[in-house]
């Protein structure tokens, strides 16, 4: 690193086989630590990805070994009986999901029009954007809670529209946030060009940014969707359970996740098997959402 | 911002004309809904804090603050108190965050500072997400029937040889602290890491030039400089990561035993505050529902509170990296 420096750097010799000061051996105790931090880091990488691989592994050994369109198609099983399938369940959660889609996306996308572009730089829009932040963490069985302090306990029975109520406080700021994100994303100057042209607030919003945003605020749709068909703890006291087809809103309807809920504790081999097919069935209808969203993130503006 | 539509005097000749009456309204009026569509958000937090404050007050009446300092819980004799489940849930969050926020943490570094190629790494990302996806009540079925039978053994061995560690001092039995705390620790990693991902994003890459340039190694430069610039985001990750774990209620209802008791044992049974609702509610008996309603208000503060710190601590560190 001295004088000798200027000398060996060259040497056409050094310069082809490389400076011994700056060569790389693990006798140096910083290279050492480099490389065993390295090694630590790959080993606790790894050790993030053994549960999901297991997870996956189980669901598709012990719940893919059950399933067939029978399971798909009948009524849970009474205890000791064997047979029977998760149908209800299944129908019953995609219904409370499309009731918590109907209440929540439209309140969500406005929403995200007025904090996203309305009125941008308001008080109220930070006010309204940082309850959104705050509810993302809002714990999922509180609203469950509140469902049954509002509508449980006036309506008298639990039902599947309280149960989607309860999913749609979840989907909320999941919808709120993305859409105003999506809003944001679109470019100044189309909007500055659609005011210019003599556009109103309103049909800049609703023909030149929705449609240019929509991609975006379908991604935040259907994760919120995907969020929303897995959640169970909301569901205990507002949708309960129930063993039969759904036959109206207002009664105790079936969800795959409180059957798995249900099923995981009985002493029974039979159930504990739906429960795991259960299990694969709910997985892959939020991955199903999960991927729906990405396939429209990636057509970007 | 940009209020076009004011009526202005028509002028003959031009395509262009004034807004109708119609579309002056129209305009408003959607305005309007947006308006409300906000504050119809700002208010169903306010009625949610209204409605299960308004469910509990008898209760709180009642039983006044001891109610979060006893551990009784018993219907019969109408004695209720909350101090296992408050012990509990803050107890299993916080081994959690030890264990899932680290992790968290090592795997964002991972995935941002070049250990991964391009295609290595999207799929990394990928797991970790789809970690996010599993829902809540399919881990807790992994966690009876793979995770409790796997750690069994371990568990006792770690019994027998330190029983004078406090954290070791019952036996294994099934459901219980351990368990549940993996399970959470596995369900707060992927928001730990994403968060903390971003704030490693925001770095500069000049940053990092300088301190090779200077002469570090790679981990020097992560240990001494990377890590230190995005201290704020993974503070804040680590917040919004506890807060997630003080409210998550399925897997724990599932895992943790469900047994009214203060311990630091990791291996006896224990209880939360949502694993409470989640356990009791739907069997409650009148005399029930009011304590249970005062629990949820314990949840909320505890939860909300957390959040609100995290959620100020995170756009506080976002506005200063971006000047």
């Amino acid at each position: 690193m001295t004088t000798t420096t200027d000398q060996t750097t060259m040497n056409p010799e050094v310069i082809a086989l490389g400076d011994p000061n700056l060569s790389f051996s693990f006798a140096e105790r910083r290279t050492m630590m480099n490389f065993i931090q390295t090694l630590i880091l790959w080993i606790l990488a790894g050790i993030a990805a053994i549960p999901l691989i297991s997870v996956l592994y189980m669901l598709i050994s012990r719940g893919g070994a059950r399933i067939s369109m029978s399971i798909l198609t009948e009524l849970p099983p009474a205890p000791f009986e064997q047979g029977g399938g998760i149908g209800n369940a299944i129908v019953g959660t995609l219904v409370m999901v499309a009731i918590a889609s109907v209440i929540s996306i439209p309140i969500g996308v406005l929403g995200g029009v007025y904090t996203g572009l309305i009125n941008p730089n308001s008080r109220f829009s930070a006010t309204v954007r940082f309850v959104g932040k705050v509810l993302t963490g809002f714990p999922s069985i509180l609203s469950g809670v509140f469902v049954y302090a509002w509508l449980v306990i006036v309506m008298k029975t639990y039902s599947a529209v309280a149960g989607g109520l309860s999913l749609a406080i979840l989907m909320l700021p999941t919808i709120l946030l993305t859409s105003e994100q999506a809003f944001r994303m679109v470019p100044q100057r189309m909007k500055d060009a659609a005011y210019g042209m003599g556009c109103n607030a309103t049909q800049v919003a609703t023909r030149i940014v929705l449609p240019t945003a929509l991609p975006g605020v379908m991604t935040g749709v259907m994760l919120a969707v995907a969020g929303a068909s897995g959640e169970s703890a909301p569901l205990l006291f507002t949708a309960l359970f129930s063993n039969y087809w759904i036959g109206s809103f207002t009664e105790p309807t079936a969800s795959l996740s409180i059957l798995i809920y249900n099923f995981s504790a009985m002493p029974y081999e039979n159930q504990i098997e739906l429960a795991w097919t259960a299990s694969l069935v709910l997985v892959l209808i939020v991955l199903v959402f999960n991927i729906l969203s990405r396939s429209f993130g990636t057509r970007r503006v | 911002m940009a209020k076009t539509s004011k009526p202005v005097p028509p002028s003959n000749g031009s395509v262009s004309r004034p807004p109708t009456a119609f579309e002056y309204g129209y305009d408003k009026s959607f305005r309007f809904l947006t308006f409300f569509a906000g504050l119809l958000i700002v208010v169903l937090l306010a009625y949610i804090f209204w409605k299960i404050g308004g469910q509990a007050a008898p209760a709180m009446r009642q039983y006044g603050l001891s109610f979060l300092t006893t551990v009784e819980w018993n219907p019969n004799t109408n004695e209720f108190g909350i101090l296992a489940e408050i012990w509990g849930t803050l107890y299993s969050s916080f081994l959690a965050l030890i264990f899932g926020g680290g992790l968290g943490i090592a795997v964002a570094i991972f995935l941002t500072q070049g250990f991964l190629n391009a295609r290595l790494a999207w799929v990394f990302r990928l797991i970790v997400e789809m970690l996010a996806a599993i829902p809540s009540v399919v881990f807790g079925l992994w966690g009876i029937y793979v995770l409790i039978p796997a750690i069994r053994p371990m568990a006792s061995w770690l019994h027998d040889t330190l029983p004078f560690i406090p954290f070791f001092s019952t036996n294994l039995a099934g459901p219980g602290m351990f368990p549940a705390m993996i399970v959470l620790s596995i369900m707060i990693l992927p928001t730990v890491a994403a968060i903390s991902q971003d704030a490693f994003k925001a770095i500069p890459m000049k940053i990092q030039e300088a301190a090779y340039g200077m002469g570090t190694t790679k981990w020097e430069a992560i240990r001494k400089v990377i890590i230190p610039t995005a201290s704020g985001g993974i503070f804040a990750s680590l917040v919004l990561g506890f807060g997630r774990a003080l409210g998550e209620t399925m897997a724990l209802a599932m895992l943790i035993g469900n047994s009214q008791q203060v311990s630091l044992s990791l291996f006896s049974p224990a209880t939360t505050l949502a694993s409470l609702l989640a356990s009791t509610f739907p069997e409650a008996g009148a005399n029930q529902i009011g304590p249970l309603m005062y629990a949820a208000v314990a949840l909320l503060v505890i939860t909300m509170a957390v959040n609100i710190i995290g959620t100020i601590i995170m756009s506080y560190t976002s506005r200063q990296t971006v000047t």
